[in-house]
């Protein structure tokens, strides 16, 4: 019944944090039983990113050595009854934990949540070896541009290598005005270059950076970044929902230089 | 007509192409010469048989188990069109 999932991208700094604390925050609000799990073994960041920093007591390497039980190293959201989250330790290197604990692991974690959702560090090392060990799905995050969209394909490459099939496209900080007079690559440009199914288009959006900096992800809030992150929870649920009208997101003087730029 | 003259090809076309050739090579592991190469051999294979487009004709290698399931091997699509069948 429960779902994991990988949230990678190979290009560092594109959004798997932010990508991974929205869509888990998201299905908790919907009642689903969900578990995040940070794999950026030294470099942790999905605890800031969903405020929970303050409550690390134990971590994913005191699990995988036996130091303390599953259930002692997993944080509850105070916020959502039904979010979890099992944070990385940052004191230590990627080499500490291998893929075949890491399945095993999540087989433990596997029959006491919906959805397993697993952030995925940047690069192509160990790390990214770990986190898609025990994957059934994976979201690749990519902006659009050439050095992102590069790596993705990369790891497009690697995650069906790995046997890994279910493969969705995050497009992320998709800026509208750009695409309009043609200086940004379009959903449509991306996806028809990488071939993959789009599950999410999220505007560049500042109430990101907002939400980053209280530790309150934004999804389900009316904002375009939370609207989109609330679809993609959508489809992960299996719900057919349209893709957002960025258009709308747009500001006034934005659309009227779009204007005379297009003439 | 003066208008394709005067205006430069946008940034998002220019990504956009470049990164369809720099993928094609990233997939195969050769460079861009080498799929030049073989594009110039399967068209002078071709037209032994029959008069094709050669300025037009594309060759691409899709990674593995994109296009269809269970395609585990990278595959080489050939589009060329043909001018005429009946070649002498």
């Amino acid at each position: 019944m429960s779902e994991v999932i990988v949230v990678t991208s190979g290009k560092g700094g594109v959004g798997k944090t932010t990508t991974t604390a929205n869509v888990g925050t998201g299905l908790a609000a919907m009642g689903k039983k969900v578990v995040l799990i940070d794999t950026d073994i030294g470099l942790r960041n999905l605890d800031v990113v969903m405020g929970l920093e303050n409550r690390i007591v134990y971590n994913l390497v005191d699990v995988v050595e036996g130091n303390c039980r599953i259930k002692q190293a997993i944080i509850r959201d105070k916020r959502y009854p039904t979010l979890f989250l099992l944070p990385s330790a940052q004191t230590r290197d990627k080499s500490a934990v291998n893929p075949s604990q890491m399945v095993r692991m999540i087989g433990h974690l596997k029959d006491q949540f919906d959805y397993i959702i697993l952030d995925c560090p940047a690069g192509i090392e160990q790390g990214f070896q770990n986190a898609i060990a025990g994957a059934d799905r994976a979201f690749v995050v990519t902006t659009p541009e050439v050095s992102a969209i590069r790596d993705a394909d990369r790891i497009i490459g690697l995650l069906e290598a790995n046997e890994i099939h279910k493969i969705d496209l995050v497009i992320n900080r998709i800026r509208y005005d750009m695409i309009k007079r043609g200086d940004m690559m379009s959903s449509e440009d991306v996806v028809d270059i990488l071939s993959l199914p789009l599950i999410g288009m999220v505007p560049d959006d500042e109430n990101v950076v907002i939400s980053t900096n209280q530790g309150e992800p934004l999804v389900g809030s009316n904002t375009l970044a939370g609207k989109a992150y609330q679809n993609i929870c959508n489809r992960v649920l299996g719900r057919e929902v349209p893709f957002l009208d960025l258009e709308k997101g747009v500001s006034f003087w934005a659309k009227v230089s779009g204007i005379f730029h297009k003439s | 007509m003066f208008k394709n003259l005067l205006k430069r090809k946008s940034s998002r076309e220019i990504a956009k192409d470049r990164l369809k050739i720099l993928l094609i090579s990233d997939r195969v592991n050769c460079s861009p010469e080498m799929m030049e190469m073989i594009k110039n051999d399967i068209a002078m294979v071709i037209s032994k048989y029959m008069k094709i487009d050669t300025k037009t004709m594309e060759i691409q290698i899709t990674k593995a188990g994109s296009k269809g399931r269970g395609i585990k091997n990278p595959t080489l699509y050939a589009n060329i069109p043909i001018l005429d069948l009946n070649h002498d």
